[in-house]
């Protein structure tokens, strides 16, 4: 008996250690997987992206940038000096946090008058905003002070010589699920419809029905369309349901024009449905789309900002993200649902979805040619 | 364009990986005719199927199938070819009728229904053409396979092994069809392994590790083997295969029943292989058979299908 178990034992790894693409994938993903998640995810993220809004000109405000950048947690991308400036970048996602200086800041802070200092977080996505804005009030107050005891001074300051205002735009009480749902419509998406889609051809080749359609007249290109429709209708049914969910269940505003989130989930659906039947189409059989798909899957819902904050990130792994559709669908369905973005503000962002369907589409059509081997 | 063959192709090659599976390849079939394709297993059979019907790109050579370019006008041949896939080809997970109406669809068929119909009448299935084409018996497999491929009236009929695991009776009622679809003007090419299915053929192919060795009608083609045979009869004459196989000259000894059939190239060698036994069996002349002829071949051929290995 036991030799029969080892010489099924070594009949499979015979097979297996002939089967190079899922070999590479059994040994790779977990190693590059765990490269990936080991040094991206980031609990307390630092070097989150601020810009100061200084509507009083004076040497605090150098005060002030310095110590917010002593704190590490941000990086102060920009100083702006119109009012409403600071507020306008956030919206469009350049920053996640503004610091605006009153007009009369100086003056009221060398009287004494305790000025007020408003700090602006973008909180769509809360667990990234929370630990940085506590360091906030602390590093400001004690740079002043600093600042307060030189020539300036008069006497021993109050202990906290500014009024920290803290202001959550988009989120304000910090529900998560408001940041969670859209992320999971797009999981859903990306995972029904990538990976159905993945073993679309690899399973008529493994079949041997391949064969007899590509000996009719069918193009590649129509059996292609043939087979993502069905699919395509699938993805909208889960639109309308996750979209009734978050509405019905979860009272997550839409500020946004719905119409623009359909066609911004339209297009998510196509790139999807794209990048399967392209995975479909190197695949060598079925098991093996299983694990590219899966393969893509795993970063998508690490990566994208949906399991953890996006600027927590290090630089590579955000450059990483930026080629995942689901992280631009993410913003697309934060910024439409929770910011209000309209079609110029989401434009951009639906502009990089079209450009990976678009070049999806000529990759997969160019793979799946009407021969065989 | 009528009166020209309907499959003229010269030279046709194949290269997978550095390994020529299909090498130099000639084959004419006038229209009409059913032509025998034969070989051992791995000889390129199916490949040069694929070939003719552009499921692949040949690597070398030219030819026209009814007149068409095969390799520009791959698209237009397509819709006169029907091709039966060596592994049944049909969907198992839709019922009979809704793969005869995607094949219908997909040739663009006029008077669907009807078609669909009638094809489901000759088949006799029409009283389960709800049932789901997975769940049919082999015979019934090819049966339908047939019927689709035939659907759109093509001009040419590709078969790659079509009777392969099928019981006699429905081997015997295939073969008439083809037969009653060749008079009607369909030309056939109909791989096969079956000694009996090649002597029902117009004319045979014979192709070993990819190259064509002969071509002609069965009797032409045991004329050309220079094959001789003997056939020793006898209580006991089976016995002797074994024993008769290894001496010089004698290049085959099979027992049918209770006779041994030898045969070798040389008549003489042949006959004096046999001497010691002439007693105690009648032996006398007999014609090679196909299977002798091919199996001769066979053995002749330069097996390239096992890559050497340094
Ligand atoms: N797509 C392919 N890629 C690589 N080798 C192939 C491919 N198809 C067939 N072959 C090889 O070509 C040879 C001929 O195969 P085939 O035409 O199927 O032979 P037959 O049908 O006569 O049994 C075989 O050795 C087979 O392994
Ligand atoms: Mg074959």
């Amino acid at each position: 008996m036991y030799e029969r178990i080892k010489a099924m034992i070594f009949k499979e790894m015979h097979q297996v250690s002939r089967d190079r693409g899922t070999l590479a994938m059994m040994f790779l993903m977990p190693v590059i997987q765990l490269l990936i998640f080991g040094y991206a995810i980031n609990n307390d993220p630092r070097h989150l992206p601020l810009a100061v809004e200084a509507n009083d000109n004076s040497a605090f405000t150098r005060t002030i940038v310095s110590a917010l950048r002593n704190t590490t947690y941000f990086e102060v991308e920009e100083i702006v000096r119109s009012p409403g400036q600071g507020e306008r970048l956030i919206e469009e996602g350049k920053v996640q946090f503004v610091v605006t200086i009153p007009p009369d800041f100086s003056r009221d802070l060398v009287r004494g008058q305790r000025p007020q200092l408003l700090v602006t977080a973008d909180a769509t996505d809360p667990s990234a905003t929370g630990n940085a804005i506590s360091a906030i009030g602390e590093a400001v107050n004690s740079g002043l002070r600093h600042d307060l005891i030189g020539p300036l001074g008069q006497g021993p300051p109050q202990s906290a010589p500014v009024d920290i205002v803290i202001h959550r735009n988009y989120n304000p009480e910090g529900i998560t699920a408001y940041n969670i749902v859209p992320g999971v419509l797009a999981i859903i998406l990306s995972m029904s419809m990538v990976l159905v889609t993945s073993l679309a051809v690899t399973r008529e080749v493994e079949q041997g029905t391949m064969e007899n359609l590509l000996a009719t007249p069918l193009r590649p290109f129509e059996v292609m369309v043939g087979k993502i429709v069905p699919y395509f209708i699938i993805g909208i049914v889960q639109m309308f349901v996750a979209l009734a969910a978050a509405a019905l269940l979860f009272h997550v505003p839409f500020t946004g024009p719905i119409l623009l989130m359909v066609l911004s989930t339209l297009i998510f659906i196509a790139v999807s449905l794209a990048l399967g039947f392209t995975i479909s189409t190197m695949a060598d059989n079925q098991l093996q789309a299983m694990y590219v798909s899966v393969f893509y899957m795993i970063p998508s819902i690490l990566l994208s900002g949906f399991a953890f904050p996006f600027r927590g990130m290090p630089l590579w792994a955000q450059w990483l993200a930026e080629i995942l559709p689901m992280t631009h669908f993410l913003r697309l369905v934060r910024g439409i649902m929770l910011k209000g973005w309209n079609l110029s503000l989401a434009l951009p962002e639906m502009g990089v979805l079209l450009l990976m369907l678009l070049v999806l589409t000529v990759v997969a059509v160019r793979r799946y040619q009407d021969t065989i081997a | 364009m009528s009166d020209g063959p309907a499959i003229d192709v010269r030279g046709l090659t194949k290269i997978f990986s550095g390994r020529t599976v299909v090498d130099n390849v000639d084959l004419k079939i006038p229209e009409g005719q059913i032509c025998g394709f034969l070989g051992p297993n791995g000889s390129g059979k199916t490949t040069t199927l694929r070939l003719i019907c552009g499921l692949l790109i040949p690597d070398g050579g030219e030819g026209e199938v009814l007149g068409l370019d095969l390799l520009r006008d791959r698209h237009r041949i397509k819709e006169q070819i029907g091709y039966m896939t060596q592994k049944f080809g049909l969907f198992g997970d839709l019922t009979i009728r809704e793969n005869l109406e995607f094949i219908a669809r997909v040739y663009g068929l006029d008077r669907r229904g009807e078609r669909v119909d009638a094809a489901l009448e000759r088949l006799g299935l029409e009283t389960r053409s709800d049932q789901l084409a997975g769940k049919l018996s082999g015979g019934w497999k090819q049966r339908l396979a047939l019927a689709a491929c035939v659907l759109h009236e093509p001009r040419i009929l590709l078969l790659d092994e079509p009777t392969a695991g099928v019981d006699p009776q429905a081997r015997r009622e295939f073969w008439d069809q083809i037969h009653q679809l060749a008079r009607e003007g369909m030309t056939v090419l109909v791989s096969t392994h079956y000694m009996d299915e090649a002597e029902r053929c117009h004319e045979i192919a014979y192709i070993a590790y990819g190259v064509m060795l002969v071509r002609g009608t069965a009797d032409e083609v045991v004329a050309q083997s220079g094959l001789h045979a003997l056939s020793g009869e006898g209580k006991g004459a089976d016995r002797l295969a074994a024993e008769i196989e290894g001496l010089p000259g004698v290049e085959m000894a099979v027992p049918f029943g209770t006779t041994l059939h030898v045969c070798g190239t040389d008549p003489d060698k042949l006959r004096a292989a046999v001497e010691p036994w002439k007693e105690r069996f009648r032996w006398r002349e007999a014609e090679p058979t196909l299977e002798d002829v091919f199996i001769h071949m066979m053995r002749n051929a330069h097996d390239n299908s096992v890559i050497e290995r340094p």
